[in-house]
């Protein structure tokens, strides 16, 4: 059923339809909204049997999910930003374990400076936590990767972070198809546990492993991995069987074909790629875009396969590697190694700093002409950047750099509005 | 592509302005995206808050630049926030206020724009009026409908009706209602 709807409402929805049973979460914005719009559903008694446990941090609420899917229970978390870092050794203990549990991850930045609004900073930190990430182009397929993800979690018996950009997904009303209940019960068949506590049957979860077994369980966990590479694309085939419309697979490319630049991004800033591109095509630019969503396990061959017939691409990520440059773009480099692309990174967005088309038409016109350096800061102010600098070349003394950056900028304090 | 921002301040329901403005242009089958500004609200801060029309999908995620329209739920911000910046030529503004737009101090502005698409509305007193509290949102919403043409005043009713019950419901409608007239009547 169409609805104009929030998207965190949204995914509360999509949630509610796969029957969790135990949901536990604990509230950081921009994750918030979703557990609230569960909790109601769970104290109206609209959803269940299911059980919405209080936590104390994102540590129990990690730590409780874990039991939870050990216990045999479908398991749902939300979380974002220094939330996720601080469950960060309970999110290792569920995939190392092998609990399918599926958490929400509302894409923000990781202080300091603390800093609410939206980048890629928290799920990519987890890049080799074991779990994997799908990230929603839209409030649309936002909730219908929650469906997949479920699926894919509890067939492989692996979690799953579905990553939506915080604010600008999480918080946006626009048009969103929510599934009827019959939809998701076709797709998506009872948790059926490959390792359950049941008190009748004793069994431990979670042995100390020495050296002569430890790389073969990592290993399982990396071969699980290459499965899913297999079933992503499968399983959403099958959703459109289903539900009627495409969503999630590994990759998805736009305006491809005969592109001689292509744009390589995740997440919601495909929309405005997009929009720049076809604006672009209107004028003769041969220039496309390969959305990645499936950024764990990383699609090698899919992304190669994407980018060979073209002559150069630009990855450009809300996200980065201090003291290296681009994490996508670390992966992306590696699916064409040896295919004699030129490659380029841009850094931008971070800390929920907008990204305008103007910026993307000069960005992707300075591509095409192959006038950008390998690493490039979409709207670095290089004159607040260089007066910091020199204050340190100055004083010893300099203070703080996030409070002498807002002083520079004439901020009183984050900005508002 | 329609884009309106909606500006007031922290408190006043800039960001619920802008989702009802997307869920009446929805009710009438059209795509609509409205999103808040990137920063938190306090209240009495200044606040944005976003909304695309458009009869096709919406994947732009920038914030609006050039506006089609602005509404502006507190007057004081005319000349403290920059509020008409990049506003098309012909674009509409719809300011909370009881004074003319001859008043506001924005002659210099208007001069250069199609002033007839330019009003003023007592919508913080309609709300006072009607609902009981000094909540402009839905009169600006309906006065915007009567200003532009873009939605219909029974779509900003429908969504009052899909957010609101019993006498808040009421209340916003006919506020509402009045703001229509009072707009449509008006030589602003």
């Amino acid at each position: 059923m169409l609805k104009q709807i929030e998207g965190s409402k949204a995914v509360a929805e999509a949630v509610s339809l796969c029957r969790p049973e135990v949901i536990c979460a604990y509230p950081i914005s921009p994750q918030t909204h979703i557990v609230e719009a569960l909790g109601e559903m769970v104290k109206s008694g609209r959803l269940a049997p299911c059980e919405y446990i209080n936590v104390e941090s994102e540590f129990a609420a990690m730590s409780v999910s874990i039991g939870a899917s050990a216990a045999g229970a479908r398991a749902y978390t939300a979380t974002a930003s220094q939330g996720l870092l601080f469950m960060t050794e309970a999110v290792y203990n569920a995939s190392g374990l092998g609990l399918p549990i599926v958490m929400t991850v509302a894409n923000r930045a990781i202080g300091a400076p603390i800093n609410i609004w939206n980048d890629h900073s928290d799920s990519l930190s987890q890049r080799d936590s074991g779990w994997m990430q799908l990230f929603a182009e839209n409030n649309q397929e936002a909730v219908d990767l929650h469906i997949q993800a479920f699926r894919l979690a509890e067939e492989l018996s692996m979690p799953i972070m579905v990553c939506m950009d915080g604010y600008i997904l999480t918080h946006a009303f626009e048009r969103v198809d929510i599934p009827v209940q019959e939809q998701v019960d076709a797709y998506l068949p009872s948790f059926e546990p490959r390792q359950v506590l049941d008190p009748s049957e004793p069994i431990s979860i979670g042995a100390m492993v020495g050296p002569e077994a430890f790389m073969e369980v990592k290993y399982l966990a990396h071969a699980k991995q290459l499965q899913a590479i297999e079933r992503i694309p499968q399983l959403a085939s099958e959703f459109r069987n289903i539900f009627g419309r495409d969503s999630g697979g590994l990759v998805r490319t736009y305006r491809a074909d005969d592109a001689e630049t292509m744009v390589v991004a995740m997440g919601s800033v495909i929309g405005t790629i997009k929009d720049t591109v076809d604006e672009m095509r209107d004028e003769g630019h041969r220039i496309g875009v390969l959305t990645i969503v499936s950024y764990r396990p990383f699609p090698l061959e899919q992304v190669r396969g994407a980018l060979l017939h073209c002559r150069r691409f630009l990855v450009l990520e809300k996200s980065l590697a201090v003291g290296m440059g681009g994490i996508l773009a670390t992966d992306v480099r590696m699916a064409v190694t040896g295919a004699g692309l030129k490659g380029y990174t841009a850094i931008a967005g971070l800390g929920g700093r907008p990204i305008f088309k103007s910026q993307l038409h000069q960005l992707f016109r300075q591509a095409e002409k192959d006038e950008l350096p390998p690493v490039t800061f979409l709207d670095l102010d290089r004159d607040a950047v260089n007066r910091q600098l020199e204050r340190e070349r100055q004083t010893r003394r300099s203070g703080p750099v996030a409070e002498n950056m807002l002083h520079d900028k004439g901020i009183v304090s984050a900005k508002f509005g | 592509m329609f884009q309106i921002r909606v500006h007031g301040r922290g408190g006043q329901g800039v960001v619920t302005a802008a989702e009802m403005l997307s869920i009446a242009a929805f009710e009438e089958g059209r795509h609509a995206q409205a999103f808040p500004s990137f920063g938190s609200e306090r209240t009495g801060a200044p606040v944005v808050a976003f909304c695309r029309i458009s009869d096709r999908e919406i994947r732009s995620r920038e914030p609006i630049v050039e506006a089609d329209a602005v509404i502006i739920q507190d007057p004081t911000l005319l000349h403290q926030v920059p509020v008409f910046a990049g506003l098309k030529p012909d674009g509409y503004v719809l300011i909370n206020s009881q004074h003319k737009i001859g008043e506001l101090g924005i002659d210099e502005f208007a001069a250069s724009r199609r002033v007839e698409r330019f009003c003023s509305l007592p919508a913080t007193e309609l709300g006072v009026r009607h609902i009981g509290r000094p909540i402009p949102n839905m009169p600006l919403l309906a006065g915007f409908a009567a200003l532009s043409g873009v939605i219909r005043l029974e779509s900003v009713i429908s969504a009052i009706n899909s957010r609101f019950k019993g006498q808040v419901a009421s209340g916003n409608i006919s506020a509402a209602e009045e703001a229509y007239r009072l707009v449509k009547e008006a030589s602003c």
